[in-house]
């Protein structure tokens, strides 16, 4: 068997591959169900949809979807230019540190100082971690997807150290949290009674605005030729030890923003547990998007499901909440070999004789 | 080795109604080509007009909708190119497939299907090699060898098959004239033995000189057969693209005797970065205001480099090396070179000069960004980048279907009119153009020697760099010749003779070798 390459691509399929793919994993997921023990139907209804049909679901969602969308876009940006961060993860929780960081060293600036500074302090740090990357990247070639990756782990590392070590709340009775945060430093709500706060508008703007910088901006058509044809960026004169900082300090930034409203809002303390995998599903969301900064929002908004559909799982059939991981997987998969299809066709059978000095 | 056969004696190969539709192109429609022993038939028509489509249905690399393939008397349905060279039919490619780090026997076992053929295969090259006056030694690396002893490594790869039918696709647009008429000599030989020649070329003259019949193609379609001696090439001209052509007059020299050079080069040395790359060694040059330099030489001899270092995307040594006027940017980037009015056109058209994947408004933005003031604070201005791509679009008849056209759907030439109009409409003072017609057809390749001319003529400096000898002489006002990573120094167009710079081109070349076949080929 093997794979001949297509040629024309069909715009219609660019779009209807992830469609497809999600129906596939639908049905997959039946099939887990099933082999679980469950009757796939309920089960299925259970995972994906009795989650938004109950009180609060949709506001649930947001909730989630917000980080998703946020780092998504970012990553979406990145990818394009070719530039493979997968440590948003890292840059997530190092942002949540300079966050909660400032929040608890200054508890008590003034309104307008504290929580813009807080804010800042995430993307700061966000980008911080990102900026080691692009270090490495573009003045020592150090593979991103390595570097980015193994990143990760030291910032989770250093927030482990931080909330059992030295940042731990005195009155906390040993767990290792901090102190929550001061009423200034914390998240606004945005719809009262609801748990949506600023967060979920924030990434709904951040999607826009990378939207612009990507399809409207100099830079972002920079960003896309350097990533398509780099040849053809370095003909142009295009900077590209600029453009790779330029990538990874956007999506580096808007993971440590998201890193910030997280442990701001929802949680509103540190504690060693800030992330169900956020900046890994958002690499499938960015992917699901189609790298668009846009895409991402729906795709945000799926994978949130995932996480939802992963605690009524737990709840309401008593199945491992690895469940949500499993469907993250299989929809990856899904989506990669949809991809594959459009991009390929499939031809089985030897290669028909074309040796050496055959025809191109 | 061509034993003739009792069977028939009429045409080994015919072709009738053979019709192939793609999608929104009928690329063959109801071809009837019948080629006779001994005989060498050219295939001539522009780009587009069907002819690589005929030949890769020939040779069993597509199959035809309709109509049939009729080889030695019965019908045949090509399945495959190995099917074709069992049935005897060979093929040279336009580009070739060699392994650069093995030796010229390895290569040519490569790609043999048939392990019994392997036998004896040095002896076999050898005795090939000498009966059709194709000097090679077998055990030579590819790497080490010209462009011209690569083909003949590809031409003896089809002999060992006992072809009865030689299909050959634009077999001179890489080599020198001197290496041309070596092989018209093999070709010649070939067809007196009885085989068939299939010739496809640009070339007019070149047909006029080597091929008994032509058959002419214009939009998937035979249009007129004749015999091209009886012709003159401006006729054969007219015939492929159905409209009368402007003589191309050699241009009347601009050259303003004494003026400041817009472009100067010296002392420029560079190590290639590529790993059979040829290192530039002191080259130097200048170009005056409404002059033309042509600079020849065979592809591999340091074109890319120089070129690579003109763009400035390779930052030479010293500042000094490359003054733009009167400025030392050798080592500024390609955009400050812009601002002060270089623009180039490399040779690689996909991927190099444009991005593939997007659309030619989006790549009229890629070089002519700041030139044509097609941003608005930071912000790609989409109207008039989309207004730019379609007054390049009118201006060079690049056929598309419009500004939201993919690059990548336009065909070689029309690309390269593209590329072209969009550099040459930001009014360069100094323009640079890497093997600015290769591939392109006769029409396009006009207005594009028309519009380097006018340019030219505006005042600005031009540099030609090209393997096609014919259009240096045809366009340029000085000719200098590249060769080993060395640039002798320039000569008027009018001292020079095509021979003698043939002559240098392929001599140098073969003194770099050192080898016994090249002293041979002398």
């Amino acid at each position: 068997m093997r794979f001949e390459p297509r040629g024309q691509v069909s715009i219609l399929w660019t779009y209807a591959s992830p469609v497809l793919a999600i129906g596939l994993t639908i049905l997959g997921a039946g099939v887990i169900f099933w082999a679980l023990g469950q009757a796939p139907g309920p089960a299925v209804y259970t995972f994906l949809v009795a989650p938004l049909v109950q009180a609060g679901g949709l506001s649930a969602l947001a909730v989630k979807a917000a980080p998703l969308i946020m780092m998504g876009a970012g990553l979406a940006v990145c990818y394009r230019a070719s530039v493979w961060n997968i440590g948003a993860e890292g840059q997530f929780t190092l942002g949540a540190i300079f966050a909660g960081g400032f929040a608890l060293a200054f508890p008590d600036l003034p309104g307008p100082l504290l929580y813009p500074g807080t804010l800042l302090a995430g993307v700061i740090g966000g980008a911080a971690a990102a900026a080691i990357v692009a270090f490495l990247k573009s003045e020592l070639n150090v593979n991103e997807i390595l570097s980015s990756l193994m990143l990760t782990y030291v910032a989770q590392y250093l927030l482990i150290y931080l909330v059992t070590g030295p940042w731990r709340d005195p009155k906390g009775l040993g767990f290792p949290q901090t102190a929550m945060f001061s009423d200034g430093a914390t998240t606004p709500i945005v719809v009262e009674g609801t748990g949506v706060h600023l967060g979920c508008v924030a990434a709904i703007i951040a999607a826009i605005a990378m939207w612009a910088l990507l399809s409207k901006s100099v830079l972002g058509f920079q960003l896309r030729v350097v990533g398509e044809a780099p040849r053809a960026a370095q003909f142009a004169g295009f900077n590209e030890r600029r453009l790779i900082w330029v990538a990874l300090l956007a999506s580096g930034g808007l993971a440590g923003l998201a890193g910030m409203f997280e442990v701001t809002g929802p949680i509103g303390q540190l504690t060693t547990d800030i992330s169900p995998g956020y900046g890994f599903t958002a690499i499938i969301v960015a992917f699901l998007g189609r790298l668009h900064p846009i895409g991402a929002i729906f795709g945000g908004l799926l994978l949130a499901l995932t996480y939802l559909g992963g605690d009524a799982a737990q709840i309401d059939l008593g199945l491992p909440n690895a469940v949500a991981s499993i469907f993250q997987g299989v929809l990856l998969f899904f989506l990669l070999a949809c991809d594959i299809l459009i991009l390929f066709r499939v031809r089985f059978g030897r290669p028909q004789g074309k040796p050496v000095g055959a025809a191109p | 080795m061509l034993e003739r056969t009792a069977v028939d004696d009429g045409p080994y190969l015919s072709l009738r109604g053979i019709t192939k539709q793609f999608p929104g192109c009928l690329a063959n429609d109801r071809v009837d080509l019948t080629v006779a022993r001994h005989e060498i038939h050219a295939l001539l028509g522009e780009n587009g007009a069907g002819k690589s489509t005929l030949v890769k249905i020939i040779y069993g690399v597509m199959r035809p909708d309709a109509g049939e393939i009729v080889w030695r008397g019965g019908r045949v349905a090509m399945q495959s190119p190995a099917q074709a060279r069992r049935l005897g039919i060979g093929m040279v490619f336009q580009h070739f497939s060699l392994f650069e780090s093995l030796t010229v026997a390895e290569n040519v076992a490569l790609g043999m299907n048939d392990r019994k053929a392997r036998a004896n295969l040095r002896e076999r090259i050898a005795e090939i090699s000498q009966k059709y006056g194709l000097p090679m030694s077998p055990d030579q690396t590819v790497h080490d060898l010209s462009v011209g002893e690569r083909q003949r490594i590809e031409i003896v790869r089809c002999l060992l098959q006992n072809p009865r039918l030689l299909i050959m696709d634009e077999p001179t647009s890489v080599l020198t004239p001197q290496e041309v008429e070596k092989l018209f000599g093999t070709l010649r030989r070939l067809a007196s033995e009885g085989c068939s020649i299939l010739y496809i070329s640009h070339k007019l003259e070149e047909i006029r000189a080597l091929c008994d019949v032509a058959t002419i193609m214009r939009l998937g379609r035979v249009v007129a057969h004749c015999v091209p001696s009886e012709k003159s090439a401006k006729e054969l001209a007219e015939l492929m693209i159905n409209a009368e052509l402007d003589p191309p007059s050699r241009r009347r020299r601009m050259r303003a005797e004494g003026a400041k050079a817009r472009l100067a080069v010296d002392n420029l040395s560079l190590k290639s970065p590529h790993p059979f790359g040829a290192d530039l060694k002191a080259v130097g040059f200048a170009v005056s205001p409404g002059e033309i330099l042509g600079v020849a030489g065979i592809a591999g001899n340091g074109q890319t480099e120089l070129m690579d270092a003109l763009t400035g995307e390779i930052p030479t040594d010293a500042p000094e090396t490359i003054m733009l006027e009167g400025v030392a940017v050798g080592r500024s980037g390609p955009r400050q070179r812009r601002s002060l009015g270089a623009c180039f056109v490399p040779e690689e058209r996909d991927g190099h000069g444009a991005v593939g994947a997007m659309s030619l408004s989006e790549n009229a933005f890629l070089t002519a960004g700041a030139r044509r003031s097609l941003t608005w604070f930071g912000f790609v201005n989409q109207a008039r980048s989309v207004d730019f791509a379609r007054e390049i679009i009118r201006r060079f008849d690049v056929r598309s279907t419009g500004p939201k056209a993919q690059a990548r759907a336009l065909s070689g030439g029309n690309l390269q009119k593209f590329l072209v109009g969009r550099e040459v409409m930001q009014s360069p003072g100094a323009l640079i153009v890497d093997q600015p017609t290769w591939g392109v057809d006769a029409g396009a390749a006009a207005a594009i020697h028309r519009a380097l001319a006018d340019l030219a003529e505006k005042g600005a400096a031009v540099v030609i760099i090209s393997q096609d000898l014919d259009e240096i002489f045809l366009v340029c006002d000085r000719i200098a010749v590249i060769t080993g990573g060395r640039l002798l120094p320039p000569i008027p167009v009018e001292e020079a003779t095509i021979e003698q710079i043939g002559l240098v081109m392929g001599g140098a070349a073969a003194k770099d070798l050192g080898g016994a076949a090249a002293k041979q080929q002398g």
